[in-house]
């Protein structure tokens, strides 16, 4: 491995040809190198993934629109959730734990390089399958198909019946190709967090960032492979003639459900658990405190791991179920919103007594504080089975994730952008263009998904091409279309400050925040090695105690 | 505030310190273990949740058998490969590569079983996948359990081949421990779908 | 660039703008006018003891916001960096076990006070006896329409449900089957019940016991192909006498005329037989709606167009120009052939 630091390109000549660079990308297996990677392909399926969310709202702008045919719109919203979940966030999540869990842990690289490398190329993979099925799938009408079964592909609508063609293909291949990186990643961060820990630092000292995303990875070994068993099932009846969901043999579509749902609740802890693992690193720093109660932080984090593997089917209130099933169900979704309260507590607490410091990345996390509140209590109301057999399946529940999805992970995820940027371009951003990107931003969810709740309310499912005019759902979906153009405007703000604060933002130096964590105490960016020697700890924030000898964290702990 | 820190000035030497951590080949076998389990869980769900809900064709009282030798024979070969692991930690690489050896038999064995039984079931009972619901359930699981002894089959010859051409020494025992573990894994699922298949499906 | 310390109120104010919104958007809608599917305006029990429990919640989920978001908008502005800062770190705080336990236990509470409340409405409404005098409906969903059997008292239909109003002192609700003939669909008539799945090959059944006469809309709420959105609901809750009227009517089998006889055997020749029932003809399809009293209903194509007779001839001409991606094939019939088989059509009431 080169002890050099990684060659950026600059604006002077370098002596190593375009196709050396290119081959230092792409043969790497450095996690600095291989966490971009992961953050630049989501930021470009970020891009594909709303733009098929324009077509969808501009679509449902006015009842009885035609802007797109019910087909193109239905491959578009299967796109769209198929393309954020699982090659926008995802990956995105992966490639900071990537980047920032060796720096954090006080390690030289995760714990299989290789392997690690193989995880990205299995997810990217997977990503230009799926949009491949746009050109390769022969479909009925045309050129190509993309899926159009929905991002959780209920049976029987999957079977070679009713989906003709390969376009479901490409939705479950695409899927378990990047499962198989998403996994493999997985058993890295495992692997690394329990194993490659810097002298000192017990499992009680490491950073809460590393706590959250071992988690995390816990829940993706345990949950994406149920959704691979399951997708192997849909090939054996698609392609062997076999009978697991076929209903015509006995089969039974509420099994792929259950199967799917098991994958699919956890999934959405391994979306948010590093989105509380951005909040848990920027805002004890710009509130100058350390987090509030941190073994409390880590015990509530183990137990949403433990209970989200049990509250699956509270996506399937309205199947049918029997009332003692929907009864445990709405006792287990109730149970997890109390660990999950209890971390928004702590948050609050760190910020109380502290000295508020407004910066990009703190406004990003106080309004993701905001927001998750807010879909933490309408995914309450979504607990309540009664209240679900009216609000599921509606475009309250499309509020609800998006409010946790975008309002929540995507607010946190600009936080950490700028916060980490510094770190890994080695330059400043600008602070008045992040300001500018958090208001465009903050305005255009707020008008899209505040009011994306009223016309759930008022009876409006999810998944339709088209609406009734009549039903008191015209002006809100008119609102919601217009925060679209705020929210586009303030991504491309982002995409602009990025590129124009990397070459020519102010040098940022080793530590701008004068934060405490290890990744802070190397140069920005890191070199190829990270640490020239590797650092013993004593405490959780290891450069407070540096900067603070006579009033050491060891002492309070 | 200036943040040039030295990484040198947190040192204290690490020798100080008792820094023992597990190691890294057994905690992501480990894990690997964990999501394979994950997936033949769901399997095994599935066959349970459809046991006598076929409409037709023939039913596993019918058709099955207990394949107890070869089920003792895939069993036995947790064993030699213990015992193998144990040869090699001892330093004696021969008697090691026999019992690697003899491993391999023992799980091609249980393949050959696995193939034999298939092939009664194909042609002379008429169940196949697409059959009824048992075919399904029954060929899908015992096939992703014959397919991951398998893919240790494979990883156990090229270990052999090693062995023969001398590469594999006493220091080699604790990567070749890690590898035993996924042996062990695909017998102890094999003793999970035996149970399954042919004591409660049936 | 904004200097250190300064306060945020622009941060404040948004969110106490939007909050403002928000609420008086939701209240404003709280009257049924506004939505014929708004689910705050029930009518019927099933949707009532819905009602009844997301006010509770919402009370609770709105005073928890209240508090928290008090809490956040105070300590952002009482806790801000000042211009005037001496430059020292706080008070480095790292925990309290009071006040851990504290907001442990509260929520514990409310969680429990939230699920019995929850479990109370599930059992009232799954564990309903079944009345002597129930009306029975098997409902069956296919890719993209409704069709109803009543099957105690001989009656087909598709796409439009009739049921008796159901008296609070002397109920008569109606029992619904949910059935399914390809993939998954949900019935789903917010001002009348929540909604349930109809899953092949897993029988559902609901329930409904609406308290004043009227046209109840709805639409499919499971994504189930192409034209999901287009899979309209119509209930139409009529006093029992008029009810036992339509009943009777939908009974007979289509009266045959002889004028038109010449748009009978257009549709008995072409392959309109084979997926539409029209009962006391020899046209006993499955696939389709069954036709026999096709102009009793207000809509075709399960609601998408009005039923007039320029939408059936339409229709019948071109399905995909009402609803693109329908099971109804284009059946390329001359206009003349059209002219004659809408006019046999109209006599089907």
């Amino acid at each position: 491995m080169s002890t050099e630091s990684i060659a950026w390109p600059s604006a002077t000549a370098e002596s190593r040809s375009f196709v050396d660079h290119l081959h230092d990308w792409v043969a790497t297996v450095d996690h600095k190198r291989l966490g971009i990677l992961y953050i630049a392909c989501a930021l470009v399926f970020l891009v594909i993934g709303g733009i098929e969310a324009t077509v969808i709202r501009i679509q449902l702008i006015r009842p009885h629109n035609d802007f797109v045919s019910p087909q193109v719109f239905n491959r578009m919203f299967t796109m769209h959730g198929t393309t954020m979940i699982f090659f926008v966030v995802m990956p995105i999540l992966f490639g900071f734990a990537n980047y920032l869990i060796p720096l954090m842990i006080g390690a030289r690289d995760m714990a299989f390089p290789r392997l690690n490398a193989f995880s990205f190329w299995m997810t990217a993979f997977g990503g230009l399958l799926l949009y491949f099925s746009l050109v390769g799938a022969n479909g009925l009408y045309g050129a190509g198909n993309a899926p159009d079964v929905g991002w959780f592909a209920y049976a029987p609508l999957t079977s070679q019946t009713f989906s003709l063609g390969h376009s479901t293909d490409f939705w479950t291949l695409s899927l378990l190709v990047s499962g198989f990186g998403s996994i493999g990643t997985a058993i890295n961060i495992v692997a690394t967090v329990l194993c490659m820990r810097c002298p000192g630092m017990t499992l009680a000292k490491m950073p809460l960032f590393a706590w959250l995303n071992l988690v995390m990875a816990g829940l993706v070994i345990l949950a994406v492979s149920p959704l691979t068993a399951a997708q192997i099932m849909l090939l054996v009846d698609r392609y062997l003639g076999g009978h697991f969901f076929d209903t015509q043999a006995g089969g039974s579509a509420v099994i792929w459900m259950h199967f799917f749902w098991i994958f699919g609740h956890p999934e959405v802890y391994v979306l948010v658990l590093p989105a509380f693992a951005f909040a848990s690193e920027i805002i004890p720093v710009f509130s100058r405190k350390p987090i509030f109660g941190y073994p409390v932080m880590v015990g509530a984090t183990v137990a949403i791991g433990f209970i989200s593997m049990s509250v699956w089917a509270h996506h399937m209130f309205t199947v049918g179920m029997g009332s003692a099933a929907n009864t445990f169900f709405v006792l287990s979704t109730m149970a997890i919103a109390v660990p999950t309260g209890i971390k928004i507590f702590n948050w609050l607490a760190t910020m109380w007594g502290g000295k508020i410091e407004f910066k990009t990345p703190m406004l990003f996390c106080i309004a993701f504080l905001f927001q998750f509140l807010v879909a933490g209590l309408t995914g309450v109301m979504l607990g309540c089975a009664p209240f679900n057999w009216q609000l599921g399946n509606s475009y309250f529940v499309v509020a609800h994730f998006h409010y946790v999805i975008v309002g929540g992970i995507l607010f946190t995820l600009f936080g950490a952008f700028y916060y980490w940027f510094p770190k890994m371009s080695g330059k400043m951003y600008s602070e008045t263009l992040g300001k500018l990107h958090f208001w465009l931003f903050l305005i255009g969810f707020h008008l899209t998904f505040d009011f994306m709740h009223i016309p759930g309310l008022l009876g409006m499912p999810r998944r339709i091409y088209t609406y009734e005019p009549g039903r008191g759902w015209d002006i809100w979906n008119l609102i919601v279309t217009i925060g679209v153009f705020f929210q586009a405007a303030g991504i491309l703000v982002f995409l602009g400050n990025l590129l124009w604060s990397y070459y020519c933002g102010k040098a940022a130096g080793n530590d701008p925040w004068d934060a405490w964590t290890l990744e802070w105490a190397t140069s920005s960016p890191a070199p190829a090695y990270n640490f020239p020697v590797i650092p013993t700890v004593k405490s959780r924030r290891p450069l407070w105690d540096l900067k603070h000898p006579d009033d050491p964290d060891w002492k309070y702990e | 505030m200036s943040t040039t820190l030295s990484t040198t000035t947190m040192n204290l030497p690490a020798r100080e310190l008792e820094w023992e951590l597990p190691t890294r080949g057994r905690v992501g076998m480990c894990a690997v273990i964990a999501a394979e389990a994950a997936i033949f869980t769901i399997f095994v769900v599935a066959y349970l949740f459809y046991v006598g809900k076929s409409l037709s064709g023939p039913m596993p009282r019918d058709v099955l058998s207990p394949p107890f030798f070869y089920t003792v024979c895939l069993l036995s070969s947790s064993l030699t490969i213990h015992f193998a692991g144990k040869t090699l930690r001892g330093g004696n690489v021969r008697r090691f590569g026999a019992w690697w050896l003899l491993t391999i038999a023992l799980g091609a064995l249980f393949l050959y079983g696995t193939a034999t039984e298939w092939h009664r079931l194909i042609y002379e009972d008429g169940l196949t996948i697409n059959t009824n619901l048992f075919g399904t359930t029954y060929y899908s699981l015992v096939g992703l359990h014959g397919f991951h002894v398998v893919v240790g089959l494979v990883c156990l010859s090229a270990v052999m081949a090693f062995t023969l051409f001398g590469a594999v020494k006493r220091e080699h025992a604790e990567r070749l421990d890690v590898l035993s573990l996924y042996w062990h894994f695909v017998d102890a699922v094999w003793i999970v779908v035996f149970t399954v298949v042919y004591v409660i499906g049936r | 660039m904004r200097s250190r310390g300064s306060t945020n109120w622009r941060v404040v104010g948004s969110q106490i703008f939007v909050c403002v919104c928000c609420s008086a958007a939701a209240f404003a809608d709280l009257a049924p006018p506004l939505s014929p599917t708004n689910i705050f305006a029930p009518a019927s029990t099933p949707a009532k003891s819905i009602f009844g429990l997301s006010l509770f919640v919402l009370v609770v989920t709105g005073a928890i916001f209240l508090v928290v978001f008090t809490l956040l908008l105070y300590s952002v502005v009482k806790f801000r960096k000042r211009k005037n800062d001496d430059g020292l770190e706080p008070p480095q705080v790292y925990g309290s076990n009071q006040v851990e336990l504290a907001w442990t236990v509260i929520p514990v509470l409310i969680v429990v006070a939230l699920f019995m409340a929850t479990a109370r409405v599930i059992a009232s409404v799954q564990k309903t006896a079944r009345l002597d005098n129930a009306i029975e409906v098997i409902a069956i969903g296919h890719q993209f329409w409704w069709e109803y059997r009543y099957p105690a008292l001989g009656v087909v239909t598709a796409n439009e449900l009739h049921v008796p109003i159901s008296d609070e002192n002397q109920p008569t609700p109606t029992f619904i089957e949910l059935l399914s003939a390809d993939t998954d669909h949900s019935f789903w008539i917010p001002r009348l019940a929540g909604k349930t799945d109809l899953i092949p090959n897993h029988p559902n059944s609901m329930w409904i016991d609406p308290h004043e006469a009227g046209v109840y809309l709805g639409q499919c709420a499971q994504y189930c192909g192409t034209q999901h959105a287009k899979m309209l609901l119509r209930v139409y809750v009529q006093p029992r006498a008029d009810f036992d009227r339509w009943i009777q009517e939908q009974r007979q089998p289509a009266i045959v005329g002889s004028a038109v006889s010449h748009g009978q055997r257009v549709f008995e020749t072409t392959a309109c037989i084979n997926c539409h029932t029209v009962a006391g003809t020899v046209a006993n399809g499955r696939f389709g709606p069954d036709l026999t009293h096709l102009m009793s209903r207000d809509t075709i194509a399960a609601g998408a167009a009005k039923n007039t007779p320029e939408n059936l001839r339409q229709w019948i001409l071109n399905p995909d120009a009402i609803k693109p991606g329908s099971l109804m094939p284009a059946m390329q019939l001359s206009d003349e052939e059209l002219d004659v088989l809408t006019a046999y059509l109209e006599t089907l009431r």
